[in-house]
């Protein structure tokens, strides 16, 4: 194993080539497909930045589709059939996730909202108390 | 023979620690001054026992005795002395270990500062300290132990996972740890403060500087273990939203919550009830994150291997403590009261909103991290919660963040003008407005873009104009030292480390928004480009080191002809663990930093090169760096560190504002 | 002052998740083919190059659909097991040579024992991956209608085909 890697290693400096730089925009959008799929061997990692051979697999598999005329919505939506949602690092908006989703955003609301009462009543018993003592004794 | 010794310190540690927890408490409720006067000594002897344990670990790796089980299963004969050393925290029990010991450092600290304190709080402070001991003192005990024999001893060891030899995995494990650990002292004080019935200003004034001093810990924990990742992992990322990144964020948020409550609650002596919550909050979430990095129950790469019972012992630990102090305060909170008055627009609204708002931040990265497992749970699937959720939900959260940063400073205590700040703040918004605009209209940036500059920017006029307005708020002579020094530490603290968020915030906005990757096949001789930068793939060569072997690319980058760095990004092959890891190149500048990672050699001989251009990310770490010396600068600030007269205090409390403020309560 | 007991409240529910949680595994990628036919594919054999295979061949039968390779070690550690199980002549069990060579396939089957009926030949891992695999070996369970009806990620083990498999094709073949 370890003979097999330093060969593998040393194998690598042959003729010169030039930057694949045809294909930038295929590029870019594969880049963009792959960075929200979840690597299911590593599971850590986008299939865009693992170097695991599932990943790259996939990988190819989805520039061949978007090279074939496919849209990235498609792309995608393939590999959430085989694999299912887990595969999508941006969770489906569903029943099941609404709260994931809109919950954030409704916790500011009610956060901010309750403080803002609360913050109120306080104030109007200050002033209460204020005029209060303006009463003359 | 040496490790039995360290199994048996744990164990008297443990019996220590077990008196620790119990006698002082009850001493101090009981006014039974000998249990009471227990306190320190047994503190500091239980810490002394755990230290004599960690030294004997060292020991053990450092001398090869692969007869310790933990030994041979993280080092290795091939690996380098300050490795071994450091692999005492590389796994599982070693880094429990380092966990009570961080613990036991701080009760030595606390059982050495507190004599200011009246000998009652002490005593709780330190018992609490030495309840928590027990629990993981009994977990490793009972669950993993470090000291546990493998007989007959491995010739040799299975080495140190290759990704923690490096000097930023050395030293994040104890900088993040000396954060978690530190915010049990804060949960002590919150705990001592409802078995005593009693909060006051007093009780914050003690507790801000071990928070601050803890959170800035938590905070270079934070960053280091971002920083590495970036070098360490290839591909250019900082921070990927994981599950154990969010476990220590989530304790940071909470307890920059909690240092903005304990001001409140120490000048002003209120949201008393509020900062103790947030106290049992912080430490909470720093034990939660505990419990998800070694339960098996969630994915992640830097989890320890799980193991569900362990994750039991762990999740019954938390019910206890955690359910216990909530239960605590749930009982007892109602009789601390409320505290002091203010109106509807002061500083303390605006702190209460900060509070508000990163609150919900963190209960959002709570929500993100776990709801794949709430889902499942419920038998809803699974589904995959990663960074595209996080930066579309977390984002625009901290927009009213950075809209509020500087204006917090502005508004007087207890009874603020709208109108007055508006005024004052003005030009500093206008200005803001314009760079943001010049930003999208001239640079071209993207809408998002242009806003996150235009926050920073804001966050940063704003506080500069904070900072010199009361610089020149000084008897007309003062010379410009004095004037420095009388604003104290702590008001330094704060200006440094909003500056920080500021400077942070360019660095994310312009990098997330405008770096260039490229990920292509190169052989030798060819070249790469990434945003102005070419990069030239010139020649590999092999290397070799005592326990890995590898490869070492030299790669020239220039830009418009001008030669501009040469990178040498290194693919190594650790032997003994048979794992590849990369060393990725990076040319850091001021304004930009340009990165290099050999991914994989492809079957045709070419090699998978990463190449970016990263623009500003230099100013994301010294951003996190300027926020650290802030949280540094408050904690050292003199009125921690000298007893100090309750009227002092008050003229002290708020020298830049004309409003006169109400003492303290009097109660100690 | 019951509002001072909300957060133990929103504890003791995390609490309970949490607990919940320790029994999950959250590695494991459930399968969105349950109960979905099973997706078509025309490959060659293993043995014979010039001859196909469809999974229609298999309708009206309950069989075993498994995925290995000749690089994989976990394969190596199931093997005997799917060769015990292929004796017992309960279903037949096709085989999927996932990302392999020929040669090499072949050689390990010959090495190894064969427990399959027949090995389909999928060099390039294109029906693999419609089939939703990431990792080898896996065995799908699929019955008369050509519907899967079970995924199993990892070693089949003794245990798992007494406690999952035989229930599941008993009652499959009764159907």
């Amino acid at each position: 194993m370890r003979d097999r890697a330093a060969a593998l290693l040393l194998c690598a400096a042959l003729a010169p080539g030039h930057a694949q730089t045809a294909d930038a925009a295929l590029d870019h959008r594969v880049q963009r497909v792959t960075e929200e799929l979840r690597c299911l061997v590593c599971q850590n990692q986008t299939i865009a930045d693992s170097h695991a051979e599932l990943a790259v697999m996939l990988k190819h598999q989805v520039r061949d589709m978007l090279a074939r005329g496919a849209t990235e919505r498609e792309a995608v939506d393939f590999m959430v059939q085989r694999y299912g949602d887990f595969v999508l690092y941006r969770p489906p908006v569903k029943a099941a996730t609404w709260l994931l989703w809109f919950g954030p955003f409704g916790l500011l609301l009610a956060g901010l909202g309750l403080l803002f009462a609360r913050l109120r009543a306080r104030q109007l018993d200050i002033e209460s108390d204020a005029s209060d003592e303006e009463l003359p004794a | 023979m040496i490790p039995e010794l360290g199994n048996l310190a744990l164990i008297l540690a443990l019996c220590l620690a077990v008196l620790q927890g119990t006698l002082p408490l009850a001493g101090s409720l009981t006014g039974n001054a000998r249990w009471v006067a227990l306190a320190r000594p047994v503190a500091v002897g239980q810490a002394l026992f755990v230290t004599f344990a960690f030294a004997v670990l060292v020991h053990a790796f450092a001398v090869n005795d692969f007869s310790v089980a933990y030994v041979a299963a993280n080092s290795n004969t091939a690996l380098p002395l300050v490795y071994r050393i450091t692999a005492t925290w590389g796994g599982h029990e070693g880094s429990l270990l380092l966990w009570v010991q961080t613990l036991a450092l701080w009760t030595i600290a606390v059982a050495a500062f507190s004599r200011q304190l009246p000998r009652a709080t002490v005593a709780r402070v330190l018992a609490v300290l030495g309840l928590v001991a027990i629990g993981f003192l009994c977990f490793m005990l009972f669950t993993s132990n470090p000291f546990d024999r493998a007989l007959p001893a491995p010739p040799d060891g299975r080495d140190l996972n290759p990704l923690l030899q490096d000097v930023g995995m050395i030293v994040h494990p104890p900088l993040l740890y000396m954060g978690y650990v530190g915010f049990s002292v804060a949960f002590a004080f919150a705990i001592a403060a409802l078995v005593g019935g009693q909060l006051d200003a007093a009780w914050a004034r003690w507790a801000r500087p071990w928070t601050l001093v803890a959170w800035t810990f938590l905070t270079l924990g934070i960053f280091l273990g971002s920083f590495w990742a970036y070098y360490e992992l290839g591909w250019g990322g900082w921070w990927f939203w994981d599950a154990v990144e969010n476990a220590s964020f989530m304790p940071w948020l909470v307890g920059a919550a909690l240092i903005h409550s304990l001001a409140v609650t120490e000048k002003r002596g209120a949201f008393r009830n509020w900062t103790v919550l947030l106290a049992i909050l912080a430490f909470s979430l720093s034990l939660l994150g505990t419990f998800l990095v070694r339960s098996g129950v969630l994915t992640s790469v830097h989890a320890f291997a799980s193991d569900p019972r362990r994750g039991l012992f762990i999740l019954v630990f938390l019910a206890i403590v955690i359910g216990g102090s909530l239960a605590l305060y749930a009982w007892r909170a109602p009789t601390i009261g409320l505290g002091g008055r203010f109106a509807l627009f002061s500083r303390e609204s605006l702190l209460l909103v900060n509070n508000v708002l990163l609150l919900v931040a963190a209960a959002t990265v709570l929500l993100g991290t776990l709801y794949p497992l709430f889902l499942d749970a419920l038998g809803g699937g699974k589904i995959s919660v990663g960074p595209p959720y996080f930066e579309t939900v977390f984002v625009p959260l901290m927009i009213p963040v950075l809209a509020l940063i500087a204006v917090g400073p502005a508004v007087a205590w207890k009874n603020g003008s709208l109108r007055d700040v508006a005024v004052r703040l003005r030009p500093a918004a206008l200005l803001a407005a314009v760079l943001g605009a010049a930003a999208f209209l001239v640079l071209h940036v993207t809408p998002a873009v242009a806003l996150g500059l235009l926050l920073a920017a804001w966050t940063l006029i704003a506080t500069a104009q904070h900072l010199v307005r009361n610089l020149l708020h000084a008897p007309r002579g003062t010379p410009f030292v004095a004037r420095a020094t009388r604003q104290g530490a702590a008001w330094w603290g704060m200006v440094v480390a909003h500056a920080g968020v500021g400077i942070f915030v360019i660095g994310v906005t312009l990098v997330k928004g405008t770096e260039t990757a490229d990920d292509v096949s190169l052989r030798v001789g060819a070249t790469a480009l990434a945003g102005d930068y070419l990069f030239k793939f010139e020649s590999l060569e092999k290397i070799r080191a005592s326990n890995y072997v590898g490869a070492r690319g030299t790669f020239t980058v220039t830009r418009g002809g001008e030669r501009v760095a040469t990178l040498y990004p290194e693919k190594r092959f650790y032997t003994v663990q048979q794992m590849p890891t990369t060393e990725a190149a990076i040319d850091r500048g001021f304004a930009r930093d340009l990165y290099v990672s050999l991914g994989e050699l492809t079957k045709d001989g070419t090699w998978i090169v990463r190449v970016q251009h990263k623009p500003f990310m230099g100013w994301i770490w010294a951003g996190a760096l300027v926020i650290a010396a802030g949280g540094l600068l408050a904690a050292i600030d003199r009125r921690y560190r000298t007893r100090r007269v309750p009227a002092a205090d008050a003229a002290r409390a708020a020298p830049d504002i004309a409003i006169p403020v109400p003492s303290p309560s009097r109660s100690a | 002052m019951k509002r001072y007991a909300i957060p133990l409240g929103i504890f003791a529910i995390l609490l309970v998740f949490l607990g919940v949680g320790l029994r999950l595994k959250p590695q494991e990628v459930p399968s969105p083919f349950i109960g979905k036919p099973a997706p078509a594919f025309t490959l060659t054999r293993l043995d014979a190059a010039d001859r196909t295979f469809s999974p229609q061949e298999m309708r009206g039968k309950v069989w075993l659909f498994n995925v290995w390779a000749s690089w994989c070690t976990s394969c190596r550690a199931e093997h005997p097991v799917l060769v015990d199980f292929a004796k017992q002549a309960t279903v037949p069990i096709v085989g999927l040579n996932y990302m392999d060579t020929r040669d090499e396939g072949g050689r390990w089957l010959d090495k190894f024992g064969n427990p399959y009926a027949l090995s389909v030949f999928d060099a390039d891992g294109k029906v693999g991956t419609d089939y939703g695999v990431y990792g080898v070996p896996e065995t799908f369970v699929i019955d008369r209608q050509g519907k899967i009806r079970l995924k199993l990620t990892g070693p089949v083990t003794p245990e798992i085909i007494q406690k999952t498999l035989l229930p599941l094709i008993r009652e499959l073949s009764h159907a």
